[in-house]
């Protein structure tokens, strides 16, 4: 599904990315770890092709295309989903108006649209939502779900969400993260999920951890094992650990 | 008094005007331009412009048409009990309805209207008696088609006491030559009453475009304006008065203005607080593209204790060379009052339109996305019908740009 190798990556005039190797399979969920500033969001958005974060360097294969010469909405078009850490408000641009049209965008019908929106919109508690303007005075657990939502009807192949978990309470983690194991479970789906608290790995079955430090990753391994001692030790162990790689 | 001894004491007024110059918008030499009744006969081919500007010639949905073509009236009709829709050179016949006349706006307020009294020929009168609810809205439409013509509508409204009335006017040019359209419009919204005047303009980019129009709105009486000018234009300024004189009315105007090509377009309001406990908000979108140059100002004035107001003016650049100035300003003049404002002129943001391409738009989509939640303006007090067909123009302007 998805291959990175040596990739380093350039944002604002500075080196974020210094040289990261990932393989992502399919049916897979990685967890993405690490201090603030470390470059968790700079890595999904190099995947993703935000133009800001120049790749300087190294290769980035998504089922089998080399990414770094596509654009964003080519690569949207291969089946990248990005769910922001910070979306934008949209003022005047209401939720459900935003839905239908990454919806009718993707080939349904008006009446199949709806049905979706209403499906998304019950299971992870937006119906209250729909009619205000997109994260216009959206509390932080609303912002996250309505992300979730949005990121998750465009229908990627590849998930890459951005700490989903951040600032939700424990309900309704465990929604999202039963939304987002239904979906991993259709067929050949894969993400990589980046988690500040790892809360929301309670929630999901995640194959593999990694940690990333100052633009590296600095240990892989067993998620749950990971997640353990990362909420007992904090990072700092991490950078001092033995299993680090460099 | 008849029309005639109204006109002779106003006419020395009006033609001590004819060089005063109007304080905003370009300054025009009005010699440059006839005041004749010109060559317009119908509407007849001009179906699709007048949809594009709200104007149905089934009269679906519309319980009155007035038609106006250069200074012509060619056409008017009422369909409901209680409802005048008539030239006003007929309704003027009737010596009551000089109370109306004149009487809002003075012939004096600048050249164009001194211009448009002293050439007076047209114009529609829409008048609702008391106690009478018009639910489906009243359609005017005014045509300029004879090049180098000013047309000069001199529009009277008049909505009783307890009454309720949605006009919706269509403006628009035929052709690419020149012309002046000065629309004079006195609107008198009585007792309790409720007017909303929607007004769409669609002009040409050499005419010259100046309406006039005040507003008296009385006692606990709404009135609601809302003016979307899509086209270009050589020139555009106008800047509605509304006095409201009685105790505890409202009024909400808002207006989107595009600017194109090389427009030069000045487009305010001004709210009179004049009487306790009133309140008032203007509202304006503008955008700019091309070399086109808006200035949108808003002013509130309250003079009376416990009125509140509000001003809010945006502007979107969409060009480099293009030009929006957003003027809000708020005069109080006695304890007591409730004014504020916002403004703001941006581009739009980067990391919006990344967003949306992440979100699997195009960019150009994504574009429009942002420029239609820009234009979403509140169409308060419209009939369903009316605002589903101002969303409408405003989704497939965004889409068009
Ligand atoms: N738009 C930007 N321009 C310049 N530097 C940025 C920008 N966004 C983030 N950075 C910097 O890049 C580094 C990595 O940030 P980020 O990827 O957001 O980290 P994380 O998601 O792990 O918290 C930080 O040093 C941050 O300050
Ligand atoms: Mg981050």
């Amino acid at each position: 599904m998805l291959y990175l190798k040596g990739l380093v990556v350039e944002l604002g005039g500075k080196t974020v990315i210094k040289g990261v190797d990932l393989q992502v399979n399919r049916e897979e969920l990685a967890l993405l770890m690490g201090p603030n500033g470390s470059g968790k969001s700079t890595l999904l958005h190099a995947i993703v092709g935000d133009k800001r974060c120049r790749v300087v360097s190294g290769s980035l294969v998504f089922n089998g295309a080399e990414l770094t010469s596509l654009t964003m909405e080519e690569r949207v078009r291969l089946g990248l989903g990005l769910g922001f850490q910070f979306p934008p408000r949209l003022k005047g641009v209401r939720l459900r108006s935003l839905v239908l049209r990454i919806l009718e965008k993707k080939g349904l019908s008006k009446d199949e649209a709806e049905r979706v929106l209403e499906e998304y919109s019950r299971l992870l508690r937006l119906e209250g939502l729909l009619d205000k303007d997109f994260n216009v005075g959206f509390s932080g657990g609303e912002a996250k779900r309505a992300e979730l939502m949005l990121t998750l009807l465009q229908n990627p192949l590849l998930l890459l969400l951005d700490e989903p978990d951040s600032g939700v309470d424990v309900e309704n983690l465990a929604l999202m993260g039963s939304a987002i194991s239904r979906y991993l479970s259709s067929n050949g789906r894969a993400a990589i999920l980046i988690t500040h608290t790892g809360y929301i790995a309670r929630h999901v079955k995640a194959s593999e951890a990694h940690v990333m430090i100052d633009g590296r990753i600095v240990c892989s391994g067993d998620p749950e094992e990971m997640v353990s001692n990362i909420m007992e030790h904090g990072f700092e162990a991490c950078v001092n650990c033995r299993r680090a790689k460099r | 008094m008849n029309l005639e001894e109204a006109r002779r004491l106003l006419k020395p007024k009006a033609e001590k005007a004819l060089a005063k110059p109007a304080p905003y918008g370009l300054d025009l030499s009005l010699s440059s331009f006839n005041l004749g009744t010109g060559f317009g006969t119908g509407v007849e081919g001009s179906e699709k412009i007048l949809e594009s500007v709200g104007i149905d010639l089934n009269e679906r949905n519309r319980s009155g048409s007035y038609y106006q073509v250069d200074n012509k009236a060619v056409y008017s009709s009422t369909r409901q009990k209680g409802l005048t829709v008539k030239p006003l050179s007929q309704a003027l016949k009737n010596p009551e309805n000089l109370d109306y006349y004149w009487k809002a706006l003075p012939v004096d307020t600048d050249k164009y209207t001194a211009a448009a009294f002293l050439g007076e020929k047209e114009g529609y009168f829409i008048k609702v008696d008391d106690g009478v609810n018009v639910d489906t809205p009243v359609q005017a439409c005014l045509l300029l088609r004879t090049p180098g013509l000013i047309q000069a509508p001199h529009n009277i409204v008049v909505v009783g006491e307890n009454s309720r009335l949605h006009v919706i006017t269509g403006c628009a040019a035929m052709r690419e030559e020149a012309g002046l359209h000065i629309g004079v419009s006195e609107f008198y919204v009585k007792k309790g009453g409720t007017l909303t005047f929607t007004m769409i303009h669609s002009w040409g980019k050499a005419i010259h475009v100046r309406p006039r129009t005040v507003a008296h709105v009385g006692e606990n009486s709404v009135f609601i304006s809302h003016y979307i000018n899509t086209s270009q234009v050589s020139s555009l300024q106008t800047h509605p008065v509304a006095y409201l004189d009685g105790e505890g009315s409202r009024a909400y105007l808002s207006s989107i203005i595009i600017g194109r090509g090389a427009s030069k377009i000045d487009v305010g309001g001004t709210l009179e607080l004049d009487a306790p406990a009133c309140s008032g908000e203007i509202l304006s979108r503008t955008i700019g593209f091309d070399e086109s140059t808006v200035i949108a100002r808003a002013r509130v004035t309250g003079k009376a204790p416990g009125v509140r107001g509000h001003v809010e003016c945006r502007g979107l650049l969409l060009s480099n060379k293009s030009r929006i100035d957003a003027i809000p300003e708020l005069e109080a003049r006695v304890q007591d009052v409730q004014l504020t404002h916002e403004a703001a002129i941006g581009r739009i943001a980067e990391e919006e339109l990344l967003y949306l391409v992440a979100r699997g738009f195009t960019e150009e989509e994504a574009r429009s996305i942002i420029v239609r939640g820009f234009l979403s303006v509140e169409l308060t007090g419209l009939p369903e019908n009316l605002a589903k067909y101002l969303e409408g123009i405003l989704d497939s302007l965004a889409s068009s740009l």
